[in-house]
């Protein structure tokens, strides 16, 4: 089912005129003849969540927001998408930039915000263009500017671009970022909704979040809420990657099961060269990695589905997150020890560096890593390994300490063999792979969680 | 003014009156004692300081009277408010133990533990602190991390191997002095406290970085290997300085005035902020007025020796725990030495057995 991307193939949906032909900008002209709490209660309504991988529900955190009187009130839109597998946002971006600007304009009607935001990857330099000439098109058309269609809203759109820190895709960190300052995460509280950019009320929200709110507008929210299942309504966007025949970004309406989605022709069209499926990531890097056996079924044995939910069923003993759609799948030749190995040297290099834990933890672990996958590891880093990601975890200002902490914590519960096979043949981990194993079965869990 | 509501808060089974506002680290330091949560960013004085080392966490295991949900993690008390009817647990939770020794060993793998050679050895808050919650040994089997050397100037001298990243000068010379000369650079564990292409501090003000600075980062280059700070006596002192309050200590041996520090609570924060003048260039007797010995009882090592008129923290040990401690072993009956009923406070000096002999 395609919502968002519903004419993401027409050609020339990247200018005005083709989006306009296609139905674009109805949702601004439906809600300038709603007031702002209307299209808040519709967007709660329709049981939107956070795309940007929490999942917190938008209309709720729209309603947060702090109105006092004379404060301006700002909205940003985090397109920083950095996060390791993680692209839907730039193909919004890229391919339907006026969707995105529709939704802004009906999200700072809603929230009543005159200057509003899109605070941009610094690597995505040509989208900025894109969206720069989309702004002014929409502009030239009297969708921005003063006095909007007559209705006395005066809403203006900023694109700022990042520097090309990870850490400024979290919220606070972004919005001291785009204040001018170094990219540290604030300590909550205040949260942004009641001092956010310049100590005023602001709401930070994923690209793919504001783009929802076209057609939640134009459909409704009570039509909205019936696609999906569940608390995981509407639609969403997945980036494919890694071992897979068609890796892409897809949306799917979350009633589809994992095993159909990684392998019917539809969506990913199954594992290249007929190998098998060894370990995925469902959200982007930070999401625990999860086996085959418990990615297709629930520690339970219930099939498991791609929604918010499910993919959560079982917590991070045996579950893991939606995130922000990141799919990364793993054949049987892939090494997690390696792949462990990366995404610490990730973290290590993103974390900013504001609080101990991250700052001193994150190179450790890719340390302790780094001499595992080369073959000079103990049998005792496993282990310091475990209470090192634990320390970390929980005990941070910003998300970041545990999404470096999580991937390392999944990868030895579900994966400690391989790790134990690393340190027993170090020569033979250099030539190959461990392949598929008898892993998580029975599922360990270890008890010091 | 109008009446400041007051809230309740029991802080490991200790319940204090704090002014609404009031963060549990400074609720805890109106009780006092081994109840109060170590901090070694946070500073009373800088505004916007805290929040980045975890030293302080604390579990808060009923929000408020209103709310007595747990907070889900453990949140730093130097940035959290309190609410009325507040449970927090310090010491008495075994959650907040584990992550405390956690975060000392974090910010000690790449400290280069040069304290025989580092001037801050004997008043550093970090060896307090790995004093009292590390562990013995390291488990980190790599090479330290290293910087390149910074000269920032003929007063103060920068060991960035040693620096913890509190953000405190930086908060110092935002707050206190006309421009900000130095800031962090770099993210991660390659973050560095560094000045702009090289500049040299120099701010009429700027020498405070010195005294907030909690380990040896930030050292004084004009008692540079002069002495060790507990063989030093300090005095309190003051002068008529046109720049600041002139509210100094001197740390003198004989006659000799070997550095002047601003004065320091018994939380090691300064009360008052000094002038370069009065802490780089006024280093002889005849520049002071003396008031008498200093009186320092936080600090273990400094205060050796400077016994008369010390305050004790008080001990809550009991109440916190709910009954009196069992001891595995008593050491005065195996000891002549510290018995209980002679003050180590009413002794001149340093103590000696003779003191302690039951004849005396």
């Amino acid at each position: 089912m395609k919502v968002l991307l519903e004419h993401a193939h027409v050609e020339g949906i990247r200018y005005y005129d083709t989006y306009r032909k296609n139905g674009g900008y109805r949702a601004v002209e439906k809600a300038f003849k709603m007031t702002p709490d209307e299209i808040v209660e519709e967007v709660k309504k329709s049981g939107l969540r956070g795309r940007g991988g929490a999942g917190f529900p938008t209309g709720m955190k729209w309603s947060f927001l702090a109105k006092p009187e004379g404060v301006p009130r700002h909205l940003v839109c985090n397109a920083d998408e950095s996060e390791p597998g993680t692209f839907k946002d730039r193909y919004l971006m890229e391919f339907l930039p006026h969707l995105l600007i529709e939704g802004l304009i009906v999200s700072s009607f809603a929230l009543g915000c005159n200057a509003t935001y899109i605070y941009i990857r610094g690597e995505y330099a040509w989208i900025v263009d894109i969206l720069e000439q989309a702004i002014a098109e929409a502009k030239n058309n009297g969708w921005l500017g003063k006095n909007i269609l007559n209705t006395g809203f005066d809403c203006e759109i900023y694109v700022q671009r990042g520097g090309g820190a990870y850490i400024c895709g979290e919220e606070t960190a972004l919005i001291e970022s785009l204040e001018g300052k170094r990219g540290n995460p604030r300590i909550k509280p205040p949260f942004p909704a009641i001092q956010g950019v310049w100590m005023r009320p602001t709401v930070v929200n994923n690209v793919e979040t504001l783009a929802a709110v076209v057609p939640i507008l134009n459909m409704g929210g009570e039509a909205y809420a019936k696609i999906g299942v569940g608390k995981s309504t509407g639609t969403k966007l997945l980036s494919v990657c890694g071992n897979v025949n068609k890796p892409g970004v897809y949306e799917i309406d979350m009633t589809q099961s994992v095993e159909e989605f990684i392998f019917s022709d539809e969506y990913c069209g199954g594992i290249p060269k007929g190998k098998r499926l060894k370990a995925c990531i469902p959200g982007g890097s930070s999401v625990p990695i999860v086996p085959a056996n418990l990615l297709l079924k629930t520690a339970q044995g219930e099939t498991r589905y791609m929604n918010y939910e499910s993919l959560a069923d079982g917590g991070f003993a045996t579950g893991t997150m939606m995130g922000s759609g990141g799919f990364i799948v793993m054949d049987e030749d892939q090494c997690v020890v390696r792949h462990t190995m990366t995404l610490a040297r990730f973290y290590n290099h993103e974390s900013c560096g504001q609080c101990s834990p991250c700052r001193e933890g994150t190179g450790w672990m890719y340390k302790i890593l780094k001499n595992l996958e080369y073959g000079k590891g103990k049998m005792s880093d496993i282990d310091l390994l475990w209470d090192i990601q634990r320390k970390i975890e929980g005990n941070t200002i910003c998300p970041l300490g545990d999404a470096a902490a999580w991937p390392v914590a999944a990868a030895i519960r579900h994966f400690r063999d391989e790790f134990e096979w690393h340190v027993l043949n170090p020569d033979e981990s250099q030539r190959r792979n461990f392949g598929l194993a008898h892993y998580a079965d029975p599922i360990h869990v270890p008890t010091t969680a | 003014m109008s009446e400041q509501p007051k809230f309740k808060v029991t802080i490991d089974n200790i319940t204090v009156e704090v002014p609404a506002g009031t963060t549990i680290l400074n609720a805890a330091r109106m009780i006092g004692g081994e109840v109060t949560p170590p901090a070694m960013c946070y500073y009373s004085k800088l505004e916007g300081s805290g929040g980045k080392c975890r030293t302080c966490l604390v579990e808060v295991s009923k929000g408020s009277e209103k709310d007595p949900r747990p907070m889900p993690k453990l949140v730093a008390s130097c940035r959290t408010t309190v609410m009325d009817g507040m449970e927090v647990k310090n010491i008495t939770s075994e959650k907040v133990l584990d992550a405390r020794k956690g975060v000392v060993e974090m910010l000690l793998i790449n400290h280069p533990l040069d304290c025989p050679v580092c001037d801050q050895a004997g008043e550093c808050h970090l060896q307090d602190l790995s004093y009292e919650h590390g562990a013995s040994g390291t488990r980190y089997e790599f090479d330290r991390r290293t910087f390149e050397k910074e000269d920032i100037g003929d007063y103060i001298s920068l060991h960035m191997t040693r620096c913890i990243l509190c953000y405190r000068c930086v908060f110092t010379a935002e707050q206190l002095t006309q421009r900000r000369e130095h800031g962090i650079l770099e993210r991660g564990d390659h973050a560095e406290i560094s000045t702009l292409l090289g500049k040299s501090l120099d701010n009429e003000f700027i020498g405070n970085v010195i005294d907030v600075c909690p380990v040896g980062a930030l050292t004084d280059k004009t008692f540079r290997f002069k002495n060790r700070v507990w063989f030093t006596k300090p005095v309190d002192a003051h002068c008529s300085c046109t720049k600041c309050s002139g509210k100094v200590r001197l740390w003198m041996r004989g006659d000799e005035v070997f550095r002047v520090t601003a004065r320091k609570d018994k939380w090691g924060e300064v009360e008052e902020f000094i002038c370069n003048d009065c802490r780089f260039h006024r280093k002889s007797v005849s520049d002071w007025t003396i008031e008498g010995p200093s009186k320092i009882d936080r600090h273990s090592v400094i205060s050796q020796g400077h016994y008369v008129g010390t305050k004790k923290q008080p001990v809550y040990i009991d109440k916190v725990i709910g009954k009196d401690p069992k001891l595995l072993m008593d050491i005065h009956k195996v000891s002549d030495v510290n018995r209980p009923e002679i003050e180590l406070s009413k002794i001149d000096g340093p103590a000696h057995s003779d003191d302690f002999k039951k004849d005396r």
